[in-house]
């Protein structure tokens, strides 16, 4: 199987960690989900997942369902902490499903906020090959699903702040000497005029955390697919261009390099670290690897494990509930194997 | 609802985060939430709900919205103002007219101008190569807009590319034209 997007270092991999589209898509002859009953949920989900397995296509196979609503909550964080599905998917009832390939590059998740979303992620800065996918797939489904769309406003959304495209397009930003030199929210202001929101990592109402910015297009009415994309694509290229030369100016400093230097330090020798400290120093060892201080130590790796270290995805991989303790005894050992010192 | 941290100011912040893989919620003034870094101020469009029911609530509006109901799912306006839920894609159809001014506030737009599905094209009867071209105006009077905007502002460097833009749209119009023409 393939890697999965978070274990990969890709184009501009620097500063861009991934890329997200999102499309929005409602079925033509159902009422919105908030206006479903139970047993209409019931009928769209089968239809979305009749849709997506046998659409005759290469990838079919490759999909899988999850029955969001009857697995262990540690699972559905899980699938939070990936990226796969909103914390919004997860936290209301009501018959959700998610369709996922197998290398997690594409998610569906069926019954959010409208009937059909469309996700595509892929590694580093390419907003073009994610959107041909998530293309290709609405085309794909919308002859089975006929989705719900007008003439002059575009793809029918619940709510109307995603009407016309219904697309997100996102790209989540490593910025940690922009945070240093204390200029993001100065930086948010000024992209908030040129439509683009800036957010944390998980979206909506997120903290930034461990320096990670998530930055999307907001208007999707009169405005093609294309035009935001290069909007989105041009802002990108001028932050990653400001934040790279703001690291070259720090990255000298004694007092920047102790601190990366010592984040260094305690990955490879800490027992006992929570999640929040952990990502904090990934956060600055990450900046330190891209400043060529640390050479040991591959981007891949520390993309990784930003994903890996959260509680509930590292208690999904030893298959089992463990305490606070417990797990931040298991994160310092799982960070210390893959940091070692060659 | 009161403010979960400060318990004073009224609660107008859901927020929802993940901390030791637990999901929780709370509900914030915008001052809390603003102290503990979720920053509501840099979002444009805060809350549809709110938006849209403080321009939609207005009494005549709701006197004029309460017997009509959506044939496709029963909702009326008063509840899509009040939830800043649309009920079914018929409603679009229906209260058209009074969503428009909150879609125009939210988008500075009122005309799709992106990809169009073969299904669609084909129902409306419309000729297909009649839609970009129309697509293609709106797009460049928003753009227009904000080249304009950022002359004010001077922002040069954006300028330049928004004018390029323009300019490509412009001639890609007039190709139209002249084929259609021919």
């Amino acid at each position: 199987m393939d890697k999965k997007w978070y274990e990969k270092n890709g184009k501009n991999g620097s500063v861009v960690i991934s890329t997200r589209i999102r499309l929005a898509r409602n079925l033509e002859e159902f009422p919105f989900p908030a206006r479903c009953s139970d047993d209409l949920r019931v009928r769209i989900a089968e239809k979305v997942k009749d849709a997506v397995l046998n659409s005759g296509s290469v990838i079919s196979p490759r999909f899988s369902c999850i029955d969001v609503d009857n697995i262990p909550m540690g699972e559905r964080v899980s699938l939070v902490e990936r990226h796969l599905v909103s914390p919004e998917f997860i936290s209301a009832k009501g018959t959700k499903s998610l369709l996922l390939l197998d290398d997690e590059s594409v998610s569906i998740m069926v019954n959010e906020e409208d009937h059909v979303r469309l996700q595509v992620m892929c590694e580093g800065f390419d907003l073009d090959r994610a959107y041909e996918q998530a293309s290709r797939i609405d085309t794909l489904l919308d002859e089975r699903l006929k989705f719900a769309f007008s003439d002059t406003l575009g793809y029918l959304t619940q709510c109307p702040t995603n009407l016309g495209t219904g697309m997100r397009a996102s790209v989540m930003l490593h910025l940690p000497a922009l945070t240093e030199a204390k200029v993001m929210r100065k930086m948010g202001e000024n992209l908030s005029k040129l439509g683009i929101a800036i957010r944390g990592a998980y979206g909506e109402g997120s903290e930034p955390v461990a320096d990670m910015y998530q930055l999307s297009n907001q208007i999707t009415l009169g405005i093609s697919e294309k035009t935001a994309i290069e909007n989105l694509r041009s802002i990108t290229e001028r932050l990653i261009a400001q934040e790279l030369s703001y690291r070259e100016k720090l990255a000298p400093r004694i007092e920047i390099q102790d601190k990366i230097y010592r984040a260094l330090g305690i990955l490879r020798s800490a027992r006992l670290i929570d999640c929040a400290e952990a990502q904090k120093m990934l956060s600055r060892v990450r900046f330190g690897i891209t400043a060529g201080l640390i050479k040991d130590i591959d981007l891949e790796t520390i993309n990784r494990l930003f994903v890996e270290i959260q509680p509930a995805t590292l208690m999904q991989s030893v298959g089992k509930e463990l305490t606070a303790s417990e797990r931040d005894a298991l994160r310092a050992n799982v960070i210390r194997n893959l940091v070692e010192r060659d | 609802m009161l403010c979960q941290k400060c318990k004073t100011n009224q609660a107008n912040t859901h927020i929802k985060q993940i901390i030791n893989g637990k999901l929780t919620e709370m509900d914030l003034c915008s001052e809390c939430a603003a102290k503990m870094g979720f920053k509501t101020s840099i979002d444009p469009f805060p809350n549809i709900a709110d938006m849209m029911s403080s321009f939609l609530g207005m009494p005549s509006m709701n006197a004029l919205a309460k017997e009509v109901k959506c044939e496709g799912c029963g909702a009326t306006f008063s509840q899509i103002s009040k939830s800043g839920k649309v009920g079914c894609a018929k409603c679009y159809d229906t209260f058209y007219e009074r969503l428009l001014p909150s879609i125009k506030r939210i988008h500075g737009n009122t005309v799709h101008t992106g990809k169009r599905l073969r299904t669609a094209r084909l129902e409306s009867g419309q000729a297909a190569k009649d839609i970009p071209v129309k697509a293609e105006k709106t797009e460049l009077e928003t753009l227009q807009t904000q080249l304009q905007e950022a002359i004010k502002t001077q922002a040069f460097e954006q300028a330049a590319a928004l004018r390029d833009r323009i300019n490509a749209i412009k001639a890609r119009i007039d190709s139209k034209k002249s084929e259609g023409e021919a």
